[in-house]
């Protein structure tokens, strides 16, 4: 079974983020691979151990994209794709989606694993546009995963509980942060992700257009969240309880 | 050409180095207080430091090793300590002084019988050497072992023994009078008749590591269990403890930088005066100095570790790390609880468990005065 796994590296997100142009600033500070892609190539590397076959991971980013690429090789993973091409710097949604369904079109799959979205960009819309645009099924939002003959079983997280979906193979997978416990690379592994295949391609590599390859969309503004407010206070003058609970049934929380 | 000096470790040492930051902020933090009150010997996180083979890192791929090198294990234990120094000595009794007397001193069957299942990570084994009458004076062994029909029949009491009290614990290598004027080394599994790993001490520090007291009456071993040749038992162990001082070296500077680490966030955060107190410049100061004797301690670790791994002379250079890392540390511990006040006297703040971890360091493997004198004999000669 060929397993492929979409992964991004992305500032560390445990320092503050910096913007320029009204874009994240990539360069200059501490790169990591996205966590949430942990959870995606363990799943992966789980379902090959078990069925057999390979795991590749495939980046769209800049050449320090590789970096990430290598600590998922070094967790397992077999081999690698990079897209890196300066025409891509600002590239979309959309855009990105067109650029790895391409790729993952030339590598040939049995299953792509996304995390349900990045960290840095949480657009969230990269896979389902990705499975549109190969014509395979999206199963979405994984917290539980298996694969019976050749039919995956997934258990959908909901705001209640999961819902159990199937889906026919090929096809695209998102997975939660629940979903497993993503291994610590060895020393071992280290070592040996120096040494596994990567493969580099540009747009051109790919078959796609410059107009194709061109984001479509421009972030005129970026405002940061407003603060939180001060918060209602509550005294207790005996009815303290029945006013708490009168405020979480008007916000719906209960 | 000149031949380059080069301070950096490699990308994969420092790619691992981020794998057991990782695993210690993550598995060991979250737990590290709970362990230090109960006392227990966390077999669970002790087997997963195994399978991210950090117990096999020094060994070759034959032996179940990870067939990294030293420098590489002295950053695992650096990076350990730096969250919690019970399992940073338990890694670090269990490589350098458990697994390497085999590696060192094993025959090709010795290393696969005992060696492959403590760098596997499965086991973990012990070292014993120190005897109630035998600390610094540590070739004033009064245990015995008498060959007699195929066996070894062993009698005396080992003091302060790590890692050979826990379920996992596979073995102890011992150093033992097999005559009058010959010490040699055997190695005991726990389970051998007549041998009984003691009640754990109640220590100041080091909490979840195993210590206890081994006793030996009539404890029977075969024949071929002797480790190395007869009589070179004592000189082996102290070839084993000139690796074993650079890597409390690796652990004093991991702990040294986690006070760096705990005060730097402490200090900016705690306002009194109406100011964070590294506005402070006492404290700010305290800071300065703990953070140059963390960079001075790496540097004379990194420096023995590789001198080791180039296969070059190190045994002054393992004092001096030793030593001063060690010293560093304690100076580091205390000054971190003041930098805390009194919050920092209390058992939720991890520095009042650094600094009762820190002091052991300059005991164990050598007292600083015995380094002391090791270096000074170093100068002077005889
Ligand atoms: C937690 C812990 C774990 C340990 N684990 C192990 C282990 O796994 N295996 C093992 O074999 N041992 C182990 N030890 C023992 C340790 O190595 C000894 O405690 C250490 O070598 C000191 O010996 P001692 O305790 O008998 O002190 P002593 O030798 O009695 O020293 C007492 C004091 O006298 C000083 N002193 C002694 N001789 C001289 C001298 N000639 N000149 C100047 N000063 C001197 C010492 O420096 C010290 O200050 C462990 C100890 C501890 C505390």
């Amino acid at each position: 079974m060929n397993v492929l796994v979409l992964v991004k590296q992305i500032p560390d997100p445990n320092n503050p983020y910096q913007l320029a142009n009204n874009r994240l600033k990539r360069d200059g500070g501490q790169n990591v691979l996205d966590p949430g892609d942990e959870f995606g190539v363990e799943a992966a590397l789980q379902l090959t151990e078990a069925n057999g076959g390979e795991v590749t991971v495939v980046s769209m980013g800049p050449e320090s994209a590789m970096e990430a690429i290598r600590r998922a090789l070094s967790m397992g993973a077999h081999k690698g794709v990079l897209i890196s091409d300066d025409s891509l710097q600002g590239a979309d949604a959309l855009v990105t989606a067109r650029v790895l369904a391409a790729a993952i079109k030339k590598t040939g799959f049995d299953l792509v694993i996304a995390g349900v979205e990045s960290t840095d960009g949480s657009t969230g819309t990269v896979p389902g546009a990705i499975a549109e645009l190969l014509g395979v099924p999206l199963a979405s939002f994984a917290k539980h995963l298996e694969i019976k003959d050749t039919t995956l079983h997934i258990q959908r997280q909901t705001e209640k509980g999961y819902d159990d979906v199937e889906s026919p193979l090929p096809a695209v997978l998102t997975v939660t942060a629940g979903v497993n416990e993503p291994r610590y690379p060895t020393f071992k592994g280290i070592m040996q992700a120096k040494s596994k295949p990567v493969e580099q391609l540009k747009v051109g590599d790919l078959g796609l257009s410059a107009d194709e390859a061109k984001a479509t969309q421009t972030v005129n503004e970026v405002t940061p969240a407003p603060a939180r407010g001060a918060g209602e206070k509550f005294e207790d003058d005996g009815t303290g309880a029945a006013k708490v609970a009168d405020f979480l049934k008007e916000a719906k929380v209960i | 050409m000149l031949a380059t000096m080069d301070f950096r470790l490699s990308s994969e040492q420092e790619a691992f180095r981020q794998t057991v930051r990782d695993f210690a902020e993550k598995v060991i933090g979250p737990r590290a207080e709970e362990m230090d009150e109960s006392g227990e010997f966390p077999v669970d996180i002790v087997l997963q430091m195994g399978e991210l083979g950090l117990f096999g890192l020094p060994f070759p791929e034959v032996y179940g090793g990870a067939g990294a090198d030293f420098t590489t294990l002295c950053v695992a234990i650096e990076e350990l300590a730096r969250v919690d120094s019970s399992m940073a000595i338990t890694l670090e009794a269990g490589v350098g002084l458990g697994a390497m007397p085999l590696y060192l001193f094993g025959t090709e069957q010795q290393k696969q019988r005992w060696l492959v299942p403590l760098a596997r990570g499965e086991k973990i084994a012990g070292f014993g050497l120190t005897e109630p009458e035998a600390g610094s004076d540590s070739g004033n062994t009064k245990t015995t072992a008498e060959l007699g029909q195929g066996e070894w029949v062993i009698n005396g009491t080992k003091a302060f023994i790590t890692n050979v009290g826990t379920p996992i614990s596979q073995h102890v290598t011992i150093t033992a009078r097999t005559a009058p004027d010959e010490i040699s080394n055997i190695i005991v599994p726990v389970d051998a008749p007549g041998f009984t790993a003691g009640r754990k001490y109640k220590k100041l520090g080091w909490h979840a590591s195993d210590t206890r007291e081994l006793v030996f009456a009539d404890a029977r071993v075969p024949e071929e269990n002797l480790l190395g040749a007869r009589g070179e038992g004592f000189k082996n162990f102290l070839i084993i403890l000139d690796a074993g001082r650079v890597a409390i070296g690796a652990l004093a500077v991991g702990l040294t930088q986690g006070c760096v680490d705990m005060c730097v966030s402490y200090a900016k955060e705690r306002k009194q005066f109406g100011k964070p107190i590294a506005d402070f410049q006492a404290i700010a100061f305290k800071l300065a100095d703990m953070s140059m004797s963390a960079d001075l301690g790496r540097l004379a670790v990194y420096r023995a570790a590789w001198l080791h791994d180039q296969g070059l002379p190190f045994k002054r250079e393992a004092s001096v790390a030793k030593l001063y890392a060690s010293e560093a540390a304690v100076t580091a511990a205390r000054e971190a609880i003041q930098i805390h006040g009194g919050y920092g006297f209390m058992d939720e703040f991890a520095v009042s468990r650094f600094y009762r971890d820190a002091k052991v360091l300059e005991i164990g493997e050598g007292t600083s005065e015995v380094q002391r004198i090791l270096i000074s004999r170093d100068l002077l000669g005889g």
